[in-house]
């Protein structure tokens, strides 16, 4: 499993990349390992506004269905089509090409509340 | 943890499966991923380890008219070598079990029983049987492994040198696998051509290696609970818990042609009659969604405009159809909304999502 070095997690297991003031959001290599094959997404759409550690959205997998928690808040700029149309992307590349959401982002140093990697990892093994 | 393991337990791991409890059972619920697997199992050829399901066994000379008291099908109706699909109501006509009951003599029967289940269907039977059958619990005698798929008699046959070909759906031999006497028969639970075996569990392994090693050239791929779901689904085959059970019986369930209502009198006959003869109040459907979403049990239906009438139906099981790429359930509705090609709504969540009453099974391979 995966977790690139240059991204901030979530203990709800999305992931956030800084691009300017904006936020790139998706979920986890271990959260699409545990839900299985994904098979249907439900985002927001462009200029809604999310808040931290509020639902934005729902992942539905064969067997299970689960709630996306916002990391950070701030207000949709971007929806990615890709993985509305095309879910099994979030199984087969959950940080490059299943992005979910770009957020201009109303507090940057909420992004300090987020892990690292290497925190991410350690939260992941204690909660297995 | 105190559940239990199978013969192969080890052997899934190995493959790296990941584990779930079903039933007081550490089963493997997938291993590559369902979806891959449940596709493996519709176009080529899929193992399964079915281990926790349970074997009763009854005999003795009243073992043919003691198994025909209990069970709702009509067991005349198969000879030796034979098996059918059965059910083993309450006088009440709940039911206790779905079974598969083997023929193997007139004076010797094996009921195959959903995990869940294998206890109280063996004190049921030792309870109304008393006196006129021997009842045993053969479960520990038996592991169990399925293969299934359109492949599944060729690799089979290159494992074990047996030709299956020629026994047809319903059918069993017992015969020689892996070194020990088993029994191998044409029946399942994915809608594909396939076999189910039992045998020792210490010879497990064995037959489950060799039927890999056979099956290598055919894409065969170890198959989980997770795809075993999604697979009967497809087949609109009800599962104990969900589309029957002590509430819910075959006459609702649309199981009504396992339910031999002209032979003699059997447990749950009398109210299995009256019920066979009134209208259900609601029945059990195939749904198909029309919308994004997967229904999943308990989703409330709607008809029309959802909240100005109360929900008319709720889904028992549903998930997302691999072969058909979306969501599919079953579900009790009221009677008037049980034809197909009803539209209804199903709730997910806060939305009210378009869906359609459809027959089943949903999936045939030869429309496919």
């Amino acid at each position: 499993m995966e977790f690139p070095e240059d991204l901030k997690y979530s203990k709800e297991h999305e992931w956030v990349r800084l691009e300017g003031d904006t936020a790139v959001v998706g979920i986890t290599d271990y959260a699409q390992d545990s839900l299985g094959d994904v098979v249907y997404v439900e985002l927001p759409a462009e200029g809604d506004s999310v808040s931290r550690g509020e639902t934005f959205g729902v992942v539905e997998s064969v067997k299970a269905v689960s709630d996306l928690y916002s990391p950070v808040s701030g207000s949709v700029t971007e929806v990615n089509d890709t993985v509305v149309d095309g879910p099994e992307a979030i199984n087969e590349d959950p940080y490059t090409e299943a992005w979910m959401l770009k957020i201009e982002l109303d507090n940057i140093d909420e992004l300090e509340d987020l892990l690292s990697a290497d925190e991410y990892q350690q939260f992941i093994e204690e909660e297995k | 943890m105190n559940s239990r393991i199978t013969a192969l337990y080890e052997t899934h791991q190995r493959l790296g499966a990941r584990f779930v409890d079903f039933a007081g059972w550490q089963m493997p619920v997938q291993y590559t991923g369902v979806v891959e697997e449940h596709m493996a199992v519709r176009d080529d050829c899929g193992i399964f380890d079915v281990s926790h399901m349970g074997e009763i066994e009854v005999s003795g000379p009243g073992a043919r008219s003691a198994v025909q008291s209990v069970i709702t099908n009509d067991i005349e109706r198969i000879g030796d070598g034979q098996c059918q699909y059965t059910l083993v109501c309450t006088e009440e006509g709940g039911v206790v079990d779905d079974c598969i009951v083997y023929r193997r003599s007139a004076e010797s029967f094996l009921f195959c029983t959903n995990a869940i289940n294998t206890y109280s269907v063996f004190v049921w039977l030792l309870e109304k049987l008393n006196g006129k059958a021997d009842v045993i619990d053969r479960s520990g005698d038996y592991a169990q492994i399925a293969i299934q798929g359109p492949a599944s008699l060729e690799v089979f046959k290159i494992a074990f040198g047996i030709d299956t070909g020629s026994i047809k759906p319903f059918r069993f031999i017992e015969t020689g696998v892996a070194g020990v006497e088993a029994i191998v028969s044409r029946t399942g639970y994915t809608g594909e051509e396939g076999l189910e075996i039992y045998l020792d569990p210490r010879s497990a392994e064995a037959a489950w290696e060799a039927l890999m090693a056979a099956g290598a050239g055919h894409g065969i791929k170890a198959v989980g609970l997770g795809a075993r779901d999604t697979l009967r689904l497809e087949m609109g085959y009800p599962l104990y818990g969900y589309e029957i059970g002590d509430k819910l019986g075959p006459i609702e369930a649309g199981l009504k042609r396992f339910v031999a209502l002209g032979k003699e009198s059997f447990i749950g006959s009398k109210v299995l009659r009256a019920r066979a003869a009134s209208k259900p109040e609601s029945v059990l459907v195939g749904i198909e969604m029309e919308g994004p979403g997967v229904p999943r049990t308990g989703y409330e239906l709607f008809f029309d405009r959802p909240e100005s009438t109360g929900a008319v139906g709720y889904v028992t099981s549903g998930t997302f159809s691999p072969v058909l790429k979306r969501g599919i359930a079953m579900a009790y509705v009221g009677s008037e909304f049980k034809e197909p090609g009803t539209r209804l709504e199903v709730k997910i969540r806060s939305r009210a999502v378009p869906c359609k009453v459809v027959g089943t099974p949903f999936y045939r391979r030869d429309k496919r």
